[in-house]
């Protein structure tokens, strides 16, 4: 089975009201291709989901799809960094729905592995349980948070073969193989498109029975060169 | 000194020899600057990774090597590499020994407000990230802030913002005072130089008693 696909063919699936995962934390780890992919297909009314918001300050990552306008509803952790998505939430424009990044990551591990749900003792005792079931072992008062579900997972890997076997690398693996359990649809974004066989057994990082789609991103090299230059640009690397 | 150095110097003084700690964004950051000697510490980013090092200078960075702001980091020698659901696994399963957190409010129940600045009504930001993770599951959590704001006194009776975690602070570290969270409420224990008891008692709402013996503000 060939899982290999030009990124087009992928994005020509993605419709209007999709709900959908991005991997990446601040930019770091992202599938900034199929996002600039996405953003020029106009799809609107999205629903995405992500650990945190775009890398602050430069029209990067997500932070594309605020800018036009294609955002319905944002679930993560933390939205601060992205200041034109604040705006819009103050405007009325987007909803946020807020989980704790544990939590988070966690109820997209429970969609995609079977689970009903998980307990978490995070949250207890402040606006994250309201209107949650909550349960009481051996004395300790957990939350029940359900599984979170997507349309869509677009991720961002090193390495991919047609199988979908993913490897990834360094800190940018963050929520990458979690979301790519806990979509109908996983599109895995890599550096490389690789033979089958070339990434040893125990460098997977996810099993390609996780992933639709393989599809090539940016290479190594322009992935090198667009973080430095992000990095210098935001005067972060001097 | 200013209030922020102040702060991180003395919240460096509560981490001891090998541990983990999780610095969260902000002034905490800086606490690694000012590590006692002899005070070595493994430092959790929690998008992460364990046992970061410094910014790399142009030339040495690593696209796929970053911190939780998104800021190019370095890996040291025995670092480890892992995803998000492992990070939060370190985090909550008590496997952080200590956190550093910026707070907008503490109270005398132990209660820290970080993470829910009102927009309007019922909507809030910036979110959690991942300090009700921390705030659960570190064994030892300090609170910093500046002790007061334009508004008045940020030692509160009582938290007026959404709090991050019930009960959940161990100490309070202020640029006039060190603050210990007991099971009896706050206990003051030591006094930034040049104020008294009673400049600390105007300065904050919450009720606290005196250590037998405060001692002058560690840095």
């Amino acid at each position: 089975m060939d899982k290999v696909m030009e990124l087009d063919q992928v994005i020509e699936k993605v419709h209007d009201g999709a709900t959908i995962m991005f991997g990446g934390f601040l930019g770091v780890g992202a599938p900034l291709k199929a996002i600039d992919k996405l953003v020029e297909k106009g799809v609107k009314n999205l629903t995405i989901i992500s650990a945190v918001n775009a890398y602050p300050g430069q029209d990067f990552d997500i932070g594309l799809l605020y800018k036009n306008k294609q955002v319905k509803k944002l679930i993560t952790a933390h939205s601060g960094t992205c200041r034109m998505a604040v705006e819009q939430f103050k405007n009325g424009d987007i909803e946020i729905e807020y989980f704790p990044m544990g939590s988070l990551v966690e109820k997209i591990r429970a969609a995609g592995s079977g689970l009903g749900g998980v307990l978490t003792a995070t949250g207890v005792g402040t606006l994250m349980e309201e209107g949650k079931e909550k349960i009481t072992i051996q004395g300790k008062e957990y939350i029940v948070e359900l599984p979170l579900k997507a349309d869509f997972a677009f991720i961002k890997g090193y390495k991919g073969d047609k199988f979908g076997n993913i490897q990834y690398r360094g800190i940018a693996i963050n929520t990458n193989p979690i979301m790519a359990m806990g979509a109908d649809y996983t599109v895995a974004e890599v550096n490389e498109i690789v033979e089958v066989g070339d990434i040893e057994a125990e460098r997977v990082g996810t099993p390609g029975v996780f992933v639709k789609a393989v599809v090539q991103g940016n290479t190594f090299e322009e992935h090198k060169s667009i973080y430095t230059d992000l990095w210098v640009r935001s005067g972060q690397l001097k | 000194m200013e209030a922020r150095e102040m702060i991180a110097r003395r919240a460096a003084k509560e981490l001891s020899n090998g541990q983990v700690v999780n610095l969260g964004f902000g002034m905490p950051t800086a606490v690694a600057n000012y590590l006692p000697d002899g005070v070595e510490v493994t430092l959790q980013s929690e998008n992460g990774c364990l046992q970061f090092g410094p910014t790399p200078k142009l030339g040495e960075e690593d696209p796929d090597v970053a911190n939780a702001g998104g800021q190019p980091i370095s890996l040291l020698p025995g670092a480890a590499t892992f995803d998000l659901a492992t990070s939060f696994c370190i985090i909550r399963g008590g496997h952080v020994d200590a956190t550093v957190l910026g707070a907008l409010e503490v109270d005398q129940e132990g209660n820290i407000s970080n993470w829910a600045m009102p927009l309007a009504p019922e909507k809030f930001a910036p979110g959690m990230g991942g300090a009700m993770d921390l705030v659960a599951g570190a064994r030892k959590v300090i609170a910093t802030l500046q002790h007061t704001s334009k508004s008045g006194t940020k030692i509160l009776k009582k938290c007026h913002l959404p709090i991050t975690g019930k009960g959940v602070v161990d100490v309070i570290v202020t640029e006039k005072a060190v603050f210990e969270v007991t099971p009896a409420g706050l206990m003051l224990t030591e006094i930034a130089e040049g104020l008294t008891v009673e400049d600390i008692r105007s300065a904050t709402e919450a009720d606290f008693t005196v250590a037998k013996k405060v001692i002058p503000y560690q840095l």
